[in-house]
């Protein structure tokens, strides 16, 4: 019969298992076999989603016309006060185009959004990740930022034929390069691994950042664009003796609250030698504050 | 139990017990409620290599666990190899287990669902995806030990009304 050698089949298993393993690490040659069975497991996650989906849809078709005029009485004031700063804010980018265009820089382009709706959560604790109801049929790319309206959420690390996978910038094994917007300085924003906790990494003492700062994308890495709200500080702790100082971030986006998301389509270039002085930078402000300690 | 000479039937709802384990593998959860979801897909695979130990075996094993690697984005056969590993001990263990008390049963299957997911933890360690601790997987397994007898009888019922064979 079949089952006459299971020891063997173990084996072939075994032998394939750490295969792919080590070629999923190594290389792109196994993303076909991740893509087909992409076409199987889409349809679980949109499953999983459906009772969210009829629960919303309920409350939808039950909300009460008061309330439906309070939010659109809100929506409506929400707009006006949104056009006005619009209306300053082409004044403002037109003046920014000139202003690079003397500098010689390259110009901000804006980038393109696609919208898509968050499907399914990583059940592993030790993972933060989302998967999200748009794949490579709608034009979904490894290596998208991913948004809401307000901050950054994360990046595109896997795509499948009808959903993609998004790494959020909470993970363990996500950093980032951001700075102060209040004036400039730049840091390593890294994950904790808890929801909601980010830590910046290497800063020197002396380095001007406080409590409520806000923390915007730089665009260095050339993986998110630059200029996007990321996290705002929510303490920073000096300890005598040590190198750096421990602060502590919060994303300004709603990550276990939100339900739909942006896709950012395009980057804006970034200058190359940027990139290879940043970490250098914090390091070497990291050792002379902590000779000016001793 | 069937006999081995009986032609086989049902993969088909074999299948859909498999869809239906993956889909409580990830209907969302709170944070805490997550530490104790139990490995469903492995359960439902282990009850399908108990029952039917000549036609599901290592390989089901290794493809299930492969499904579940892309579902839940891991590193692709992390799971396989654990998957693979769990139904192997389970063909080897089938026939005690078929008279073993239902506390002795979940004992086992605490044990394989640990030791499948510890393997799964150290491939999980070595790509640098891990930030608890690997006893944290002692709750899952735990729960999954919990599960198994309902989730038997449950499939044993499945098989019996739909002839899986």
């Amino acid at each position: 019969m079949a089952s006459a050698n299971p020891t063997y089949r173990l084996l072939i298993a075994l032998v394939l298992a750490v295969v792919l393993i080590a070629l999923d690490q190594r290389s792109r040659w196994v993303e076909p076999v991740r893509y087909g069975f992409g076409y199987l497991t889409a349809p679980v996650h949109y499953l999983a989603h459906l009772p969210v989906d009829a629960v919303n849809g309920f409350m939808r078709l039950t909300e009460t016309r008061t309330k439906l005029m309070e939010s659109r009485e809100r929506l409506e004031r929400q707009v006006l006060i949104l056009e006005q700063k619009v209306q300053r804010l082409a004044v403002l980018q037109a003046e920014n185009t000139r202003l690079r265009e003397l500098l010689n820089s390259s110009a901000n382009l804006d980038a393109s959004v696609l919208v898509a709706e968050i499907i399914g959560v990583d059940p592993d604790p030790n993972r933060q990740e989302l998967v999200i109801n748009k794949g490579v049929r709608d034009d979904v790319a490894q290596g998208q930022a991913v948004l809401d309206s307000e901050g950054l959420i994360g990046q595109v690390v896997e795509t499948g034929p009808l959903s993609a996978r998004v790494l959020l910038i909470t993970d363990a094994s996500h950093a980032m390069s951001v700075q102060v917007n209040r004036n400039g300085v730049r840091a390593i924003l890294a994950g904790t691994g808890q929801g909601s906790r980010l830590r910046l990494l290497y800063v020197p003492d002396t380095a001007d950042i406080r409590e409520g700062d806000l923390l915007v994308s730089t665009g260095l890495g050339q993986l998110y664009p630059r200029g996007y709200p990321v996290a705002r500080v929510v303490s920073v702790r000096h300890h005598s003796g040590a190198a750096f100082s421990e602060i502590e971030a919060r994303p300004t986006a709603h990550l276990d609250r939100v339900s739909h998301v942006l896709l950012v389509q395009s980057m804006e270039p970034v200058s190359g030698p940027d990139m290879e002085r940043e970490p250098g930078d914090a390091a070497a402000g990291g050792e002379e504050a902590a000779d000016a300690a001793q | 139990m069937q006999l081995n000479s009986e032609r086989p039937a049902g993969t088909g709802v074999i299948l859909v017990t498999l869809v239906l384990a993956a889909l409580l593998e990830v209907v969302p959860l709170s944070d805490n409620l997550d530490w104790v979801r139990p490995e469903w897909l492995l359960l439902v695979l282990l009850y399908w290599v108990l029952s039917l130990p000549h036609r599901i075996g290592v390989l089901w094993g290794f493809m299930v666990g492969l499904y579940q690697d892309v579902l839940v984005g891991t590193t692709l056969g992390q799971w396989g190899l654990a998957y693979a590993l769990g139904a192997y001990f389970m063909l080897a263990a089938y026939k005690r287990m078929r008279v073993f008390p239902p506390l002795q049963q979940s004992a086992v299957v605490f044990l394989l669902v640990g030791s499948a997911q510890l393997l799964a933890y150290l491939v999980q360690e070595s790509v640098g995806r891990t930030f608890y601790p690997p006893y944290t997987i002692l709750y899952s397994a735990a729960a999954s030990a919990v599960i198994w007898r309902p989730l038997c009888a449950l499939l044993r019922w499945v098989q019996l009304r739909f002839l899986v064979r």
